[in-house]
């Protein structure tokens, strides 16, 4: 189902030869579920702007310019234990029409899809050290420091790859399997 | 003393107003990286039961169309079953997905899926449900996937027996999940808050 390059931001939408503009990463970690079982075959879909802070979509107006080798959208599935990784550069943070100066933190959407609905979640991912962070409105509707932690992903010298990109930790918890409305099965899981 | 080692489920964070570049980037024209929208078609040309058309807006509590929304829908085929690893009572049909994802349109804020009419699904203490569809809406300035249900408003007897719409403590909302029919086309809209609010479920 899945391209050979959707996972790599970097090459996915750029021309033959070229790549994306700005500082090269790996985004990596392992999704659990609430009793820290794996879960594998879970869809990741991410989307963010570029090294600018410029999103590739006609409703974004912002002064900084679109890199015609990025895309910003991409994919992965988790494997047997749960792990995913894919390759990007670091969004630029942006300016939003909410305060008078209001700017986003740098930041990854995450959409992911575990097993049925139950398991489906939303979010953003943050980077470690980021000023932007404790400024953001969008990260203050959470109102558990421990839980704005769990989006903020630490820099993993131990995966980066030497010379070519540095790597960032992002573990993702979704809900337990536990039965749903919209379950059919009439034992327990 | 026992500890529980349980994690807590990651923070949700709103889909803000460029969820299709990831979910729908061939939508917006942002062609070439994935040949098509995941969920964009649900049924093709053999595909079992009757069609049915399901479109609708999502409304803000102001009463405004929101523009950026976008939604999903898991259902059972035509016969009740789902497709899914974890359907144990038979097969469903291999030519229908049974799940969909549509956004609502830049300048009208409507959705619509093209699908089937689902049959019944058992509820686990055993009764029926009536046929229904299941949604989950994410749009800017809404901070967590919204999930709620849509019915079907020829089913009456079906809905009276309903295990879910008889949970619903205040009746007078009940409706908020039965969808209008016109022919082969449902409506249903969505109200995110203010009078009309949907009745949304906490999975």
């Amino acid at each position: 189902m899945l391209g050979s390059l959707d996972h790599d931001l970097v090459l996915n939408y750029a021309q033959p030869g070229e790549s994306a503009m700005g500082e090269r990463i790996i985004v990596h970690g392992h999704v659990l579920d609430e009793e820290a079982r794996p879960v594998p075959n879970a869809l990741v879909e991410v989307w963010q702007a570029n090294a600018g802070g410029r999103y590739r979509h006609k409703k974004d107006g912002y002064l900084a310019p679109l890199d015609p080798n990025f895309g910003g959208c991409g994919r992965v599935i988790t494997d047997e234990n749960g792990y995913y990784a894919f390759r990007t550069v670091r969004p630029g943070p942006y300016p939003w029409p909410n305060g008078v100066n209001d700017w986003r933190p740098s930041h990854i959407h995450f959409s992911l899809f575990g097993s049925g609905f139950a398991q489906r979640l939303i979010t953003q991912m943050y980077f470690e050290g980021d000023p932007h962070i404790p400024l953001c409105p969008i990260v203050n509707t959470i109102n558990d420091p421990a839980a704005i932690e769990m989006l903020v992903a630490k820099l993993d010298m131990k995966h980066t790859v030497p010379m070519d990109a540095r790597a960032y930790r992002f573990d993702i918890v979704l809900r337990g399997r536990r039965s749903t409305l919209f379950e059919n099965r009439m034992e327990g899981n | 003393m026992t500890k529980l080692e349980y994690l807590k489920e990651s923070p949700s964070q709103t889909a803000g107003p460029y969820v299709h570049i990831g979910c729908t980037p061939n939508f917006i024209g942002n062609t070439g990286v994935f040949t098509e929208d995941l969920g964009a078609r649900m049924v093709n040309a053999h595909t079992k039961g009757q069609r049915i058309k399901v479109s609708g807006h999502v409304f803000d509590g102001t009463g405004t169309p929101l523009k950026d929304a976008m939604l999903e829908i898991w259902q059972a085929d035509s016969e009740g079953l789902f497709n899914s690893p974890s359907e144990t009572r038979g097969k469903a049909d291999p030519d229908f997905t049974g799940w969909g994802r549509q956004p609502a349109n830049l300048e009208t804020g409507e959705f619509c899926f093209e699908t089937v009419k689902p049959g019944p699904v058992p509820f686990p203490d055993g009764r029926m449900q009536a046929p229904h569809i299941n949604f989950w809406i994410v749009a800017r300035g809404i901070n967590i996937g919204l999930n709620t249900r849509m019915y079907f408003p020829e089913e009456e007897a079906a809905n009276e027996a309903d295990p879910v719409l008889g949970r619903i403590e205040h009746r007078v909302r009940v409706p908020t999940l039965i969808s209008k029919r016109d022919g082969d086309t449902y409506t249903f809209d969505i109200h995110i808050q203010g009078e009309n609010e949907t009745v949304f479920f906490d999975i």
